[in-house]
């Protein structure tokens, strides 16, 4: 480990170090009752992680004899998962506390899982993207059975840490056939060896390591565990579920795609066109049956999954970088709901079905025109924000000549658009039964109204992220 | 005043962003004021809307008032008037106000329903000057959200079930649209409109999934634009979101509906169809005109039989309608200047008729047709008015809707005297709703007991009515006001389409 390795991997480092540092001092002095604190200082390390990061303007850079990548698009992603992570975690204290969740375990794993993501965002070789995977999922699969004494979250966890290791077993027996029949685990190696047509063996690795990507980010035909964990897990770890990890996951799929597969996309790209297409009409048909608004969000991600791999599956600079600003939107627009879920009660208890908001208009005008904003954005109405996250991943398809992908993504957004209108017609157009409780201040309550302020703001210049994304994606795809 | 067209489309949405964040409470005062600042935002935009049609030189065939300012993604912020559009920015300008004052006596949610209605106005005017493809979307999309907000918010009984079809209906009409926009996007490399309108799309036949596309890309790009704004005229057979919308939106929703939001499809024709996709146009031609044909006869003996009021105009609307997209798809300058006049002419009478049932429905909240009659020994004020947009609506010489009538039959005649004729017989089936309505609502003895105290007109809904009735006469008796302003740009629209044929075409179109 030479000096100049170790100050690529900087923020990697800090972090790691942070998160043991903040294990070490809460077990020593006062446990749980640092949690609140613990809370802050680690959404806090996030965002000093990410100032780090985006200080750095440098080309691309690699440590480790090529393990470990930092790129613009790696910092892109890192920055989006930090900065995503930091605001789950805030936004959560209130919902935690309530519960009595506030343990200071929570920001600890949650900061040893975003570390995962960042490896993985950053992975050049096979090994590299292993160890992030796992380092993020194995922090999830706990982070999923977080309420204990709950059967619900029990089952999430355990029903994600089995399909979760049935696909990162699928994951690695796909990276060993391609390190058998490629020679070498190291992307710009293997980039080199399917230059001229991939071997067979490869091409089954391939497959397999679709597979496992696929699952991570909760793609049809691997999106099982999406509905049971997010309804399952308590609803601030959803919230983080449907924002970072789903990022790093997307990003890792663009990066295995294009760092080590380049050459060969004619051969991945029908097949994530597949995946993508029956993400987003799966996602959009199961979720109209929904009563629960975790569920529903469940089958909403899928269905945004698919549009995102849209922009993977065109295979150009330009689809890469539509799937990102597809994902950033994305993640914006699921912490604002989410937020919201949150701050969904009854007589202080939280309340998921959907048919609670009836009437919701009349207990906070503000919240309710925020949530508006968020459900026509996700349904891909203009001119919030979500439409122009739909345009880039159209325009990328059409460009890479896949109208198709194009058309079958415009059907199933207005099927998808039904429950999304359901959602606002509870809020609107219903007649309060029981209405419920109007809660005051807190985090939650300001973010739900930022995102949904920002739904509508972003039309002016989307906030600059498409130049960003589009840094982010040169740096990819070369 | 170089900016004058931003200037009047976000005028309206600043007083609704004024509405959100500064005006508290819902009691008597705080719903006066937002009624009123709704009411005085929209007369500012009118009357500024005034230095439009007064800075509007007809004899240049471009795009006037042009601003332009790059946008995100490749995109541009883009908007300008020609002859075609003008019109319309002014029926809107001129129409929101008087909506505005006709929901006086709203009392439910007022703030949100003055918010709701000045971004609709926001977003209709933008459909109207924009000059970007995606600006365009943008704005023509944006508008389902108020629209659906106000159906399912203030409307009738069965509300939810008419605002998600309106809402998904016209949805999926349009996204195919945006698919169509975004390949002439790669295309062509631009979203101009301008620039779009000179580029030559291929007609080259390609083969897709085994079928042979004749009229290759145009033809495609044509009927996913198509999709979308027969679906917003809305022509025959995908019009059946509209009796449902009408008759359960709120009065003032009904009259934008009518008067304006259904005069986007026609005008998407016009501003992209033809001048786009001369050549698929060309081949739709004569579908389209069978179509309308069918729409007009169709409709109408639909209306004949409806019980209530909202319903049988929202039918007459559709038929109407097909008097449009036939005079549009006539291709020949009696047609389309005929199917803008019309569309301008109905705005004004559509909007009356359904004002005039507003103010029966606020008096006796019912619109079968069974609960009136004899009105007019109540009400005689209200009979002459509801008698004259009736006469207007079935298109008297004297009103403007004669002119549309009559224009657009003659351009069905020279492209297809078979449609004419067929279209003709619509006048006469709608004498015999109309006036069988007007008999049944307003003439006869008064023997309900119900109606026995109803008021006449009150001088407000008077005032209202009033600039209707004057603008659908004016244009009834001199319509040069409207053929004056659109000639020269409709004129050079036919001439590029006609050029855009192939030579064979036009002389084969000359000959036949």
């Amino acid at each position: 480990m030479t000096s100049a390795d170790f100050s690529i991997v900087l923020p990697e480092f800090l972090l790691a170090v942070y998160a043991l540092a903040a294990l070490l001092f809460a077990v020593y002095t006062g446990k749980d009752k640092t949690a609140g604190l613990i809370t802050w200082l680690t959404a806090g390390a996030f965002v000093v992680v990410a100032a780090i990061i985006a200080s750095r303007v440098a080309g691309a850079q690699t440590a480790f004899n090529g393990m470990f990548v930092d790129d613009a698009f790696a910092r892109f992603a890192k920055i989006g998962i930090l900065l995503a992570g930091a605001t789950v975690l805030v936004m959560s204290q209130d919902y935690m506390k309530k519960l009595d969740l506030l343990k200071f375990e929570f920001p600890i794993i949650v900061a040893l899982s975003t570390i995962g993501m960042m490896v993985m965002v950053s992975a050049g070789d096979l090994m590299a993207l292993y160890m992030g995977l796992e380092l993020m999922s194995l922090a999830l699969y706990v982070l999923a059975s977080f309420r204990r004494d709950s059967v619900r979250s029990s089952e999430a966890g355990l029903k994600y840490f089995v399909l979760g290791s049935l696909s990162s077993g699928l994951l690695l027996y796909g990276a060993s056939l391609t390190y058998g029949f490629a020679g070498t685990t190291n992307f710009a190696g293997i980039l080199a060896v399917v230059k001229d047509g991939a071997p067979l063996g490869v091409l089954f690795g391939l497959v397999f390591m679709i597979t496992g990507m696929a699952f991570k980010v909760s793609a049809v035909p691997f999106h099982m565990w999406t509905p049971d964990v997010y309804e399952g897990a308590p609803t601030p770890v959803t919230a983080f579920f449907a924002t970072a990890p789903k990022l790093a996951a997307m990003a890792l799929f663009a990066r295995v795609l294009h760092d080590a597969f380049g050459g060969i996309s004619s051969d991945w790209s029908q097949v994530v066109a597949l995946i993508a297409v029956a993400s987003m009409f799966l996602g959009a048909l199961a979720g109209i049956g929904q009563t629960n608004i975790k569920r529903l969000m469940a089958y909403s991600s899928i269905s945004h999954m698919g549009f995102a791999l849209i922009g993977v599956a065109s295979g150009t600079v330009g689809g890469v970088q539509a799937a990102l600003i597809y994902m950033a939107i994305y993640i914006v627009m699921n912490i604002g709901t989410f937020a919201f879920i949150m701050t969904m009660q009854r007589d202080g208890q939280p309340v998921t079905k959907i048919k609670a908001l009836n009437g919701y208009w009349k207990v906070s005008p503000p919240k309710a025109l925020a949530v508006l904003f968020l459900m026509f954005s996700m349904a891909g109405v203009p001119p919030m924000v979500g439409f122009f996250g739909k345009l880039a991943v159209l325009q990328a398809a059409v460009a890479a000549d896949m109208t198709w992908l194009a058309t079958a993504g415009v059907v199933a957004s207005v099927i998808g658009a039904f429950y999304y209108l359901r959602v606002v017609y509870y809020i609107f157009f219903g007649s309060d039964v029981e209405p419920l409780d109007k809660t005051k201040g807190g985090v939650a309550n300001f973010v739900v109204l930022i995102a949904g302020v920002v739904m509508l703001v972003g039309i002016v210049n989307l906030f600059g992220i498409d130049t960003y994304a589009m840094t982010a994606a040169e740096a990819l795809v070369r | 005043m170089d900016y004058v067209l931003s200037f009047i489309t976000f005028l309206p949405a600043v007083a609704a962003l004024v509405l959100t964040l500064f005006l508290r409470g819902d009691d008597e005062v705080a719903q006066l004021n937002a009624k009123r600042l709704a009411l005085f935002a929209t007369v500012i935009t009118f009357l500024v809307s005034l230095f439009v049609i007064a800075q509007f030189d007809p004899s240049n065939t471009g795009f006037q008032m042009v601003e332009q300012a790059d946008w995100i993604m490749g995109l541009q912020y883009k908007m300008g008037v020609d002859g075609i559009s003008v019109l319309f920015v002014m029926l809107t300008t001129f129409l929101m106000p008087l909506v505005i004052w006709s929901t006086w006596d709203m009392k439910v949610r007022v703030k949100e329903y003055m918010i709701a209605f000045l971004l609709l106005e926001t977003l209709m005017l933008g459909v109207f000057c924009a000059l970007d493809l995606m600006l365009f979307y943008v704005f023509f999309e944006a508008g389902l959200i108020p629209m659906f907000l106000i159906i399912g918010i203030w409307g009738g009984a069965n509300r939810i079930y008419a605002s998600f079809k309106f809402f998904l209906y016209t949805f999926f009409g349009s996204v195919l649209m945006l698919v169509a926009m975004i390949a002439m996007y790669m295309d062509a490399g631009t979203t101009d409109i301008v620039a779009l309108m000179a580029h030559d799309f291929s007609t080259e036949t390609f083969s897709l999934l085994g079928i042979q596309v004749v009229g290759g890309l145009q033809m495609l790009a044509f009927l996913a634009f198509f999709a979308s704004f027969a679906v917003k005229m809305p022509m025959w057979p995908v019009h059946t979101w509209l009796p449902d919308a009408h008759v359960q939106a709120p009065t003032a929703g009904s009259v934008v509906l009518a008067a304006i939001l259904l005069k986007m499809g026609g005008y998407g024709f016009l501003r992209f169809s033809i001048p786009m996709f001369p050549v698929a146009s060309h081949m739709m031609a004569d579908i389209i005109l069978w179509m309308s044909a069918i729409a007009i006869v169709y409709t109408s003996l639909v209306a004949l039989v409806q019980s209530d009021m909202k319903k049988l105009i929202a039918y007459s609307s559709i038929a109407h309608m097909g008097y449009v997209t036939a005079g549009i798809f006539s291709l020949n300058q009696q047609g389309v200047d005929g199917a803008i006049f019309q569309m301008i002419s109905h705005g004004f009478i559509s909007g009356a008729l359904f004002l005039s049932v507003g103010v029966i429905y606020d008096r006796m909240h019912t619109r079968e047709i069974d609960a009136y009659g004899g009105l007019v020994n109540r009400m005689p004020a209200y009979a002459l008015v509801f008698m004259f947009f009736t006469m207007a609506n079935v298109g008297l010489p004297g009103t403007s809707g004669f002119v549309g009538e009559f224009l657009t039959l003659m351009g069905m005649f020279q492209a297809n005297t078979w449609v004419a004729m067929i279209a003709t017989t619509g006048v006469i089936f709608s004498a015999a709703y109309a006036l069988w309505l007007y008999r049944r609502v307003v003439l006869g003895e008064l023997i309900k007991e119900s109606l026995k105290t109803i008021q006449d007109l009150t001088p407000r809904e008077k005032w209202i009515i009033a600039p209707l009735v004057a603008m659908t006469l004016i244009l009834g008796i001199y319509p040069a006001l409207v053929t004056d302003l659109i000639g020269p740009s409709v004129e050079a629209l036919l001439n590029n389409y006609n050029a855009a044929l192939p030579t064979e075409t036009v002389a084969a179109a000359v000959t036949h």
